[in-house]
Formats: C-alpha cells, sequence, structure tokens
C-alpha cells in the first residue's frame, strides 16, 4: 500500500466552468510538484488539499484518515486539517510580529502563549530568523518572508506541506539563492510535499516527481528526466525544449551526466546548465572552426510544429534541437540518422546551482 | 509646498474657490468665538443645563455607539460576506438613516416603539419599559441615524479585505471565531476606528430624531444639541458656552484619532 503513510487523492472539483481532476499519491518525504501553466487549477489544487474547497467527487486521504468523501459525507474543515501551506505571496499577518506570525497556529490550537513563543522561538532560530522576531512583516525581505511563511506552516508539524509558487514572490537574483535554501529547509520535513510553481527549473531542482498540469488535468507525470526526455504534449515540449541539466563545473567546462562540455566563463562547483534548443546546430559531417562541443550522435524523434521542427537526439547527451524545416531537408533528416551536434561556448547558459 | 520649476502655481480659480470653501468652515466658528462672554464662561460651563446635558450627551452617545459595534459588525459581516435574498434591500435599509431627515426618523421610531406604537405597546406590556422620553430613547434614536456610518464603513472594508488571509488562518487551525478576532478585525481596524468615530460624532450632534421621539427634558433626555437649541431662545450666553463645549470636545477627538488611527480615511 504505497503512500498509506502520506497523501492519496483522486478527486474532480467544479467551479464557475472549470473543472480539476487530480489523482495525486505521495509517500512521505517525497517531492511532488504540480507544474503547470497559470490557470491550469493549480491554486485550485491548494484550496482543495488544504479544505478551502470541498471536492465534488472522489475522495481525498491523509496519513489513513479521509479528509474528503462526499460519497461517504465526510468533509474535514480546514482547521482541523494537519496541512501546512506555504501560500502564494506567503500572506503574512500583517498586523503581527513575525514571532506572532509564527506562533499562530500553535495559538489556534490551544497552546499557551508561553509555550507557543518558546517553539516559535525554536523554528525562528532554525530558520535563522530569530533577530526578526520583533518584526512586522512589512519590513521584512522577499526572502525573509518566505521563511517566515515556510516556519509558519511547519510549526504545527503538520502531516502534508503545501508550496504555492514558494519563490515568485522574489526577484530573479535572489531566486536562485533561495531556491537552494529551500531545498534544505524541505529536507527537514518528513511527510509529504507538494510543490506547486509554473517554473520547470523549479519543479525540476526541487521535486522528486512531476505531475504536468493544464486545463484542470494531469497530462504527464513522471521523473524531470521522463518530462524532459518524452514530453506528451505541446507545452510540456516547450517547458523540457530548454534542455535544463545540473552538472559540475571545473574552470572553463562542466560535466553533465559524465560528458565534457565546454563553457565561456569560469564557475566551480554544482551548477544548473541550459541550452536553447534554437541554439544547437546539426551538421553531415565534423563541423569546423569555432564550436568547441561536438560530438557524433542518431537522430531519435522528429517532430514538426509549423515552421519549426524539434528534433531530440540520442546518447552520449540527449538534447531538444530546434531547426527549421528546409534545414531538414537539406540535411535530409530522418529518425534514426547519425548526425553530429554542435553548439558554441558561449551559448551555453550556466548559473550556480 | 513649492510647485515645481516650470509648472507655476496651483490656478487662481482654484484658489479662490479653495479658499471660499473654507471660509464655510471657518466663519460660523469665527462668530462664535467673537460673541463668546469668555469672562462668564467658567460659571455658564459648571451651570446645571451645561453639566447635564454633557454628561447626557457623552453617556448616549458612546452607548449608541457601543451598540452599533455589537450590532453593526455583524451586520455589516452578513452584508459583506453571505449571499442571502434581499441583501440588495437590507443594504437600502441600512442607508436609509443618511438621508432621511432625522424627524422622519424619529416620527418613525414613535409609530414602532411609542407608548402606542407597533413594537412600543407589547414591549411596555410586557416588560413595563417606556422608551419614549427616556433615557434609551434617546439611544435608540442616536443609534438609529448614526449606526449606518459603522455599517458602511465595516462592510466596505470587509469587502475589500483580501479573503486568502482568512483561508490561511483556517490552515493554522483558526476556529471560525479565532479568525474573525486575529484576523479578520484587526485587519479591518484603521476602518472600523473610522466607522466608530463617525458614527459616534454624528451621535453627539444628533437633534431631529432625538427631540422627536424621546423629547427635551432636562437631565433626562436633553442632550447638548438640544440645550443649545432651547438656550438660544432664553439665554444667549449659555448657549454660546454650550456650542463652545461641543466644538471643543468634538475638535480634540476629530484631531487626535485622525492622527493617530485614520490617516488614510
Amino acid at each position: 500500500m504505497e503512500g498509506l503513510l502520506g497523501l492519496n487523492a483522486d478527486f474532480s472539483v467544479r467551479r464557475e466552468g472549470f473543472r480539476l481532476d487530480l489523482k495525486l499519491s505521495i509517500p512521505p518525504g517525497r517531492t511532488v510538484a504540480l507544474l503547470g501553466p497559470n490557470g491550469a487549477g493549480k491554486t485550485t489544487a491548494v484550496n482543495v488539499l488544504s479544505g478551502l474547497l470541498a471536492i465534488d467527487q472522489g475522495r481525498i486521504e491523509l496519513v489513513g484518515a479521509v479528509l474528503d468523501d462526499p460519497g461517504a459525507g465526510v468533509f474535514v474543515p480546514p482547521e482541523a486539517r494537519r496541512v501546512g501551506v506555504v501560500f502564494q505571496d506567503y500572506l503574512l499577518f500583517s498586523h503581527l510580529s513575525v514571532e506572532e506570525n509564527v506562533a499562530f497556529g500553535l495559538r489556534s490550537r490551544g497552546m499557551s502563549k508561553e509555550s507557543s513563543r518558546t517553539r516559535a522561538g525554536e523554528w525562528l532560530e532554525r530558520m535563522g530568523l530569530l533577530d526578526l522576531a520583533r518584526r512586522k512583516p512589512g519590513q521584512l525581505s522577499g526572502g525573509q518572508a518566505q521563511r517566515v511563511a515556510l516556519a509558519r506552516a511547519l510549526v504545527t508539524e503538520p502531516d502534508l506541506l503545501l508550496l504555492d509558487e514558494p519563490l515568485s514572490a522574489l526577484d530573479v537574483s535572489t531566486r536562485v539563492q533561495l531556491r537552494r535554501g529551500l531545498a534544505e529547509h524541505l529536507e527537514q520535513f518528513t511527510g509529504p510535499r507538494l510543490l506547486i510553481t509554473h517554473d520547470p527549473t523549479e519543479a525540476f531542482l526541487l521535486a522528486d516527481e512531476i505531475h504536468v498540469i493544464e486545463n484542470g488535468t494531469i497530462t504527464q507525470a513522471g521523473s524531470a528526466d521522463d518530462i524532459r526526455l518524452r514530453p506528451r504534449t505541446h507545452y510540456v515540449a516547450d517547458l523540457a525544449g530548454s534542455n535544463l541539466f545540473l552538472a559540475s563545473a571545473h574552470n572553463r567546462a562542466v560535466d553533465v551526466h559524465g560528458h565534457q562540455l565546454q563553457i565561456a566563463d569560469d564557475f566551480e562547483g554544482d551548477v544548473l546548465v541550459t541550452i536553447r534548443p534554437s541554439a544547437i546546430s546539426l551538421h553531415q559531417h565534423r563541423p569546423e572552426g569555432s564550436p568547441r562541443n561536438a560530438w557524433l550522435t542518431t537522430i531519435e524523434l522528429i517532430e514538426h510544429l509549423g515552421e519549426r521542427v524539434r528534433l531530440r537526439t540520442g546518447p552520449p547527451l540527449p538534447l531538444t534541437v530546434e531547426i527549421t524545416e528546409s534545414a531538414v531537408v537539406e540535411l535530409s533528416l530522418s529518425e534514426g540518422k547519425e548526425v553530429w551536434v554542435a553548439i558554441k561556448a558561449t551559448e551555453i547558459g550556466v548559473e550556480p546551482e | 509646498m513649492k510647485p515645481a520649476r516650470g509648472t507655476g502655481g496651483p490656478p487662481v480659480l482654484l484658489i479662490i474657490l479653495g479658499i471660499s470653501g473654507l471660509a464655510v468652515f471657518a466663519l460660523p466658528l469665527a462668530g462664535l468665538l467673537a460673541r463668546t462672554p469668555w469672562a462668564k464662561l467658567g460659571s455658564l460651563l459648571t451651570g446645571d443645563v451645561v453639566t447635564d446635558a454633557l454628561g447626557l450627551s457623552l453617556l448616549t452617545s458612546l452607548a449608541a455607539t457601543a451598540i452599533a459595534a455589537i450590532i453593526g459588525v455583524p451586520l455589516a459581516w452578513l452584508l459583506a460576506r453571505v449571499d442571502f435574498p434581499g441583501r440588495t434591500i437590507a443594504r437600502g435599509l441600512v442607508t436609509l438613516p443618511l438621508v432621511l431627515p432625522p424627524v422622519v426618523g424619529g416620527a418613525a421610531l414613535l409609530f414602532a416603539f411609542g407608548r402606542r406604537g407597533l413594537f412600543g405597546q407589547p414591549l411596555n406590556e410586557a416588560t413595563g419599559l417606556l422608551l419614549p422620553f427616556s433615557v434609551w430613547g434617546v439611544i435608540l434614536a442616536n443609534t438609529f441615524v448614526a449606526a449606518p456610518f459603522l455599517v458602511i464603513t465595516v462592510e466596505g472594508a470587509l469587502r475589500n479585505l483580501d479573503q486568502r488571509y482568512e483561508g490561511a488562518a483556517a490552515t493554522l487551525g483558526a476556529s471560525r471565531w479565532t479568525l474573525l478576532r486575529r484576523v479578520t478585525l484587526p485587519m479591518i481596524g484603521p476602518s472600523l476606528v473610522a466607522g466608530l468615530v463617525l458614527t459616534w460624532a454624528r451621535a453627539l450632534g444628533e437633534f431631529g430624531a432625538t427631540i422627536t421621539f424621546a423629547g427635551n427634558l432636562q437631565g433626562r433626555t436633553q442632550t447638548l444639541p438640544l440645550a443649545v437649541f432651547v438656550a438660544l431662545e432664553s439665554d444667549r450666553d449659555a448657549a454660546i458656552a454650550l456650542s463652545l463645549v461641543m466644538v471643543a470636545v468634538s475638535l480634540t477627538v476629530l484631531v487626535a484619532l485622525r492622527e493617530r488611527w485614520w490617516k488614510g480615511f
């Protein structure tokens, strides 16, 4: 019985002409990402699992207990569920201090003022927020507010953690840095974790398993590699098309799954490598001149998208490549055919992970 | 404030009209102050009529504000959050006392809660309580006329409040009541205070509904505005002294609260 101690949800809910059908199973200690565009039903899923919205059909179970089952007439209201939520925009209470925000859940569940202060203090310390205990949320940076929101959700020791776009309120430069911090904090929570995001990088880096949601249904589910290498819809293909890898850098080279790539700048340690599909060129013969990254591979898949053609290349480093229809004809490309791949070092995006 | 270079000062017409506007509010006050018998003021202010009226006015206006808070906040919540049939009509009923002449309100109160009134008669027979010409009558009249300010302000604030905060509180284990007490009310705090101040100010100045429904009995139902009205006929100096008391009380409270609580209002 996989997930008996985790989350088991299989439900549908209708709302103002919109319908969300979701089937999710998350065992303890595992992070599942719900990845999809805006309006796909991600926030509805958060509301359903946290109890702010009742389902129309199906069943939601957490740690073996039924939270919502309209067929059996069961509905556990949000205040009686043990679900911690980090909301989009964090929703910290602006009239309460950081400490009072974190202690809110404990106080609401009947803990005394003294004990809840002590417990909140422990979490503030763990999150490195002790100095900010007396501040009001309006005086915090985006990253600090995120940690307060996480502490507030975790202090009550929930059985499920929901994170709704936990990084989208931050600017790009802090996002990279905080993603790493978030990953570490998530490790501390031993229950099932559901990450809601529209950002594939976030999903690929933070989640063990990705469920892609489009128009209220899951269109594809699997590991980051499954999604990346075998996209089943245009949306997933576009997401996956960014050729995203975790790699380790040394000097002006990165090691991607055992394959060496030359890059333009000096980097050291774990990095995130991105290669735009249109920045990769294909050749019949070994290319001469500037590209320092070139290797022989086979075409595994050809997909026609109007003017553009999307190809999937095989080992040693599977990539998504985008070229024009005329280039396909010129190179007489077909599935299974051998081809040279070339990428300029300057076209490889590298950022510290 | 210095105008920015190149934009010129504010238009002359605007200045003239603006200053005229200020004059409308300032000139009556100047007239009052010019006629004030400063030398006699001490003895005038300690007279029975003044102290009775002041005490009664404070008591009844504060009581009306308290009642408005107790029944007005729940009403505002219902109007803002519950989609019940006839909500538009209910909202209209709440707004009515704002536009109705207070005398008409007083008359309506008399027909409803008077000795022979629709509800007054059974109430009187059951409990012996008689609202007209009593302190309770003054409080009821004040509440009827002033409470709409609170209801409308709080309803607006509740409608503008991002309800996701209440959802967040619920996921943290807050019961409906805890959520209202610790999240909703504090978050609409500034509007609530503004509504209470407006209600209190309106109740303090109430005249028409009070005199129609509760009469004008010194020490029982004669509030400051009624005492001023009576004194204008008999003792002009006393009327001025009473008026000054009202100006002083209102101005102090409004200025003090404006600084502290309702800057944004």
